[in-house]
């Protein structure tokens, strides 16, 4: 019987013939904590009474939720996680470096057929290179980075075929929204996901990572992409380590198989304050907006700065609306300022803000008022989610949120696209 | 280990940015600071309401949304002694037994707000006293079981120094 891509990882890592629904000890890859999860990690590691990290080579701790700081408190966070680094020898990255989600595939730390977890929940991003990667809490990242080893329940894989061609206007955001939607924010609890078929094969690595960052939005543990010709030249363009694509056996087993076509796809947009609450932008166009953003580590990468400045270039922001722009990383920033996507958005009236998370997560960077509609390249829109349980926050593609912007409402972007 | 309490009802998809808001857990790791806020955005009462070895009861998907360990940790600070689902999303879920949350997978349909209950872990027993009715839970695997026993992940490699789960 053949086996999924999650049961080949986790079977070479473990060094058992590990299937769905075992539990496995298995060998870590690579290891990461943000500024929100790394305080606690610390704390587990000196009560776990351990002295050094296993390998400092693989483990990472990027400040980037709460960058630069805008608090004591934080700060305080900042600063021991800015210790134990330097302490440690590991990896670091501080302010303005970049979303950890962007830098660890981008700097090369991560390849196909590796096994990796983060304490951060969007950690699932790497499965678009071939990666089992998956998010976990503080404690978990510090067994992880003490032992190198961390235990895994082999999850079944839920399979999503994706046929057809996305039409012009309609990207890879719209079509992972649509899928959430369609199985709902536990469609995958416990499972991994794997994506599969020409509409993958369609997309640039960039545009794939947008689809497995969010497979934790439908509960999955990780979101699964095979390695091909585009994902070897771009890994080998980011990383010197060596590495052996892993693929499906034709015979694996899967707990269901899905099969879409995406030739009709509309965009797609995730309604308040659910990521399933997902509508085609023809029911929703027209909803005053208050405030956009572009930016995290679902749709902060050049590709879609690219997209967001292509329909703001030349114009201006409506009255009374906002737009804030985060590029997911200090490369990214430096890419977006040779091209003159930077100059695009100051001059279209947007707020450029340190490479980092911005406003996602509701601690700095722009909290939206009371009864503000807010729309988002971020992954959760869920009540309060930035900073302010008393504003709306809808989730499109950076072509979404350029052209909403543009109008003040919600607005199909297909309007601005020649 | 038997655990007793009132219960203190939500719904369905209750995610960690209900539980701990993002904009409180950045600004302390004082767990009993933060518990004062769990649970704020779906119910402000919740914390002035809640007694020492009280449930949390809710629907599917419970503890879904980011990996912040604040979660679970907010729940043990404002003594809350289990948390009873439908389900659990899975990072959170790993989150409780690493840091010692008792947590019960069952249909909670027919438990209410203020209902009593009496659980036993060991035994796979959920009664709801105040309807008189034995409601069957999902066992945890032995591995969890283990870590959860031994008080969570710290205590466990604080004895082992790796993991020693065969």
């Amino acid at each position: 019987m053949g086996k999924t891509i999650a049961e080949k990882i986790l079977s070479t890592k473990s060094k058992r013939d590990a299937r769905a629904n075992d539990i496995v000890i298995a060998d870590l890859d690579f290891t990461m904590g943000q500024d929100g999860t790394s305080g606690l990690a610390i704390r587990a590691f000196n009560e776990m009474n351990a002295a050094r990290v296993f390998d400092p080579a693989r483990v990472a701790m990027v400040i980037d939720h709460s960058a630069p700081s805008p608090l004591e408190g934080v700060s305080a966070l900042h600063q021991q996680m800015r210790n134990f680094a330097s302490n440690q020898g590991i990896n670091f990255y501080d302010i303005g470096d970049g979303v950890c989600h962007q830098l660890v595939p981008e700097q090369g730390h991560v390849v196909p057929g590796d096994l990796v977890i983060g304490a951060d929940s969007h950690t699932c991003t790497y499965g678009a290179i071939n990666v089992f990667s998956t998010g976990v809490g503080s404690t978990d990242l510090a067994a992880g980075i003490i032992s190198g080893k961390l235990w895994f329940k082999v999850p079944e894989t839920i399979k999503f075929v994706l046929n057809g061609t996305l039409p012009r206007g309609v990207y890879s955001k719209d079509l992972i929204l649509y899928l959430i939607g369609d199985i709902t924010a536990d469609g995958a609890t416990y499972m991994a996901a794997e994506y599969t078929g020409q509409a993958i094969a369609d997309l640039s690595i960039e545009a794939r990572f947008t689809i497995s960052n969010m497979a934790i939005e439908m509960g999955a543990k990780c979101g699964l992409m095979e390695a091909d010709d585009k994902t070897i030249a771009w890994v080998k363009e980011h990383s010197k380590k060596a590495f052996e694509p892993v693929k499906a056996d034709a015979d694996a087993v899967y707990a269901q198989v899905l099969e879409y076509d995406v030739s009709s796809l509309e965009p797609q947009v995730a309604k308040p304050h659910t990521v399933d609450n997902v509508a085609p932008i023809s029911a929703v166009a027209g909803t005053p907006i208050q405030q956009g953003f572009i930016g995290t580590c679902t749709n902060g990468r050049i590709e879609d700065l690219r997209i967001g400045a292509e329909i703001l270039k030349g114009k201006k922001i409506a009255e009374n609306t906002r737009l804030i722009v985060a590029p997911s990383s200090r490369q990214v920033m430096l890419q977006a300022l040779r091209e003159g996507l930077i100059e695009i958005f100051v001059e279209s009236g947007a707020a450029v803000v340190t490479p980092g998370c911005g406003p996602c997560v509701g601690t700095h960077n722009g909290v939206p008022s009371d009864g503000e509609n807010v729309i988002s390249t971020a992954n959760r829109n869920f009540k309060g989610r930035m900073g302010n349980n008393k504003a709306f926050v809808y989730l499109g593609s950076p072509a979404t949120v350029a052209a909403s912007v543009l109008t003040g409402k919600l607005t199909d972007p297909r309007e601005f696209i020649k | 280990m038997s655990l007793t309490g009132k219960v203190h009802k939500f719904g369905d998809d209750v995610n960690t940015d209900y539980i701990i808001s993002g904009r409180y857990k950045f600004k302390t790791l004082d767990m009993r600071e933060l518990a004062k806020h769990v649970m704020e955005d779906l119910d402000p009462e919740f914390y002035s309401h809640v007694n020492k070895g009280d449930f949390i009861v809710a629907g599917k998907n419970f503890g879904c949304g980011s990996s912040r360990e604040q979660a679970p940790l907010a729940i043990i600070n404002a003594d809350v002694s289990a948390v009873i689902a439908k389900s659990f999303a899975r990072i959170f879920y790993r989150n409780c037994i690493n840091t010692g949350l008792p947590l019960v997978e069952c249909d909670t349909d027919q438990i209410d707000p203020g209902d009593e209950l009496e659980v036993n872990l060991k035994e796979g027993i959920l009664y709801n006293k105040t309807k008189g009715l034995e409601i069957p839970i999902t066992p945890l695997p032995p591995v969890m079981l283990k870590i959860l026993s031994e008080g969570g992940l710290v205590e466990h490699f604080k004895k082992y120094g790796t993991f020693n789960l065969d």
